[in-house]
């Protein structure tokens, strides 16, 4: 549960190890508000438009 | 680790698209549907900038019908936008876990990192950018995508500064200042804004506009407590399942 640090990381600290699973959640998350809130083609924007104007994304 | 943040911000995500779902019915989008009758009525799509070329095809291009089917999208979207946020939100919770052993988690704190995603998604940008209904004349597109990402980058670093910041090479108040600046910075800049063409044709009226400015902030402020509320408690279940 902890790594080898463990006089810097006690007990409830999540190893380090956890890092590059943070960076791929982070990357699929920013992948998956693009297509929502970013993507250019015009069915991509109809079929969300909705869901962009009450996330306040910056739409048309 | 993957997993765990996958499974947990899928169920999150799922329970704030389904939350601002239920709100959207109730007080957007009557507003939605309201404005877009000036959007139609006007003569050339009067809020997206004459020069865009992308304006011609929207027209012809395929869209949901108005309706269950409309609806179905929406609330797709919706839960794909929860689940997108929920994503960073998580990896933003396991980063701090990593980082700090008293960094303590449960669903109350999880509504504490909600309120922060609240701040940096859509509270502070819309200061600059308030909540649009469709019709309202706005700036070029692109223009404010910059400006609005570039404020939740800025914001959310600065957030992280100010609260988290602990300085080993930079002092601890150096850091703080660093974090307020990053939090004024897109401000001082300042966010696209258009100049106002009133021959431009019928426009969104000004209550309606700020009736959905409200609503929409309310709604993203309740998708967001529930997003970290439900996350803060997955994820202590899932500490306690090591």
């Amino acid at each position: 549960m902890t790594s080898g640090k463990s006089a810097h990381t006690p007990a409830f600290a999540l190893p380090r190890t956890a890092l590059p699973a943070v960076a791929a959640a982070a990357l699929l998350g920013i992948f998956m508000l693009f297509g929502v809130g970013f993507a250019g083609p015009a069915a991509i924007h109809n079929a969300a438009h909705d869901a962009r104007h009450s996330f306040a994304f910056p739409c048309h | 680790m993957f997993k765990r943040i996958l499974f947990i911000a899928l169920v999150a995500g799922a329970l704030g698209g389904l939350v601002t779902t239920g709100l959207q019915m109730a007080h957007l989008w009557p507003l939605i549907l309201e404005a877009e009758k000036y959007e139609t009525a006007a003569p050339a799509h009067d809020h997206v900038a004459a020069s865009q070329p992308a304006t011609a095809p929207e027209a012809a291009a395929w869209k949901p019908d108005d309706g269950a089917e409309r609806m179905g999208f929406t609330l797709l979207f919706n839960v794909l936008t929860g689940f997108g946020f929920a994503l960073l939100l998580n990896a933003a919770l396991v980063l701090r876990r990593a980082a700090s052993a008293d960094a303590a988690l449960d669903a109350g704190n999880g509504a504490l990192w909600g309120l922060a995603g609240f701040a940096v998604f859509a509270f502070v940008p819309a200061l600059g950018l308030p909540p649009e209904l469709p019709g309202m004349q706005a700036a070029e597109l692109v223009d404010r995508q910059v400006w609005w990402l570039a404020t939740v980058i800025a914001t959310a670093a600065g957030l992280w500064l100010l609260i988290f910041g602990r300085g080993t090479l930079l002092g601890t108040a150096a850091l703080k200042a660093l974090g307020l600046l990053l939090l004024v910075l897109p401000h001082a800049i300042g966010a696209p804004h258009p100049v106002l063409d009133s021959a431009a044709g019928p426009r969104v009226p000004a209550e309606l506009a700020a009736r959905f400015a409200i609503a929409s902030l309310v709604a993203a402020a309740a998708f967001w407590l529930v997003v970290g509320a439900a996350s803060g408690w997955l994820q202590r279940r899932a500490d306690r399942a090591i």
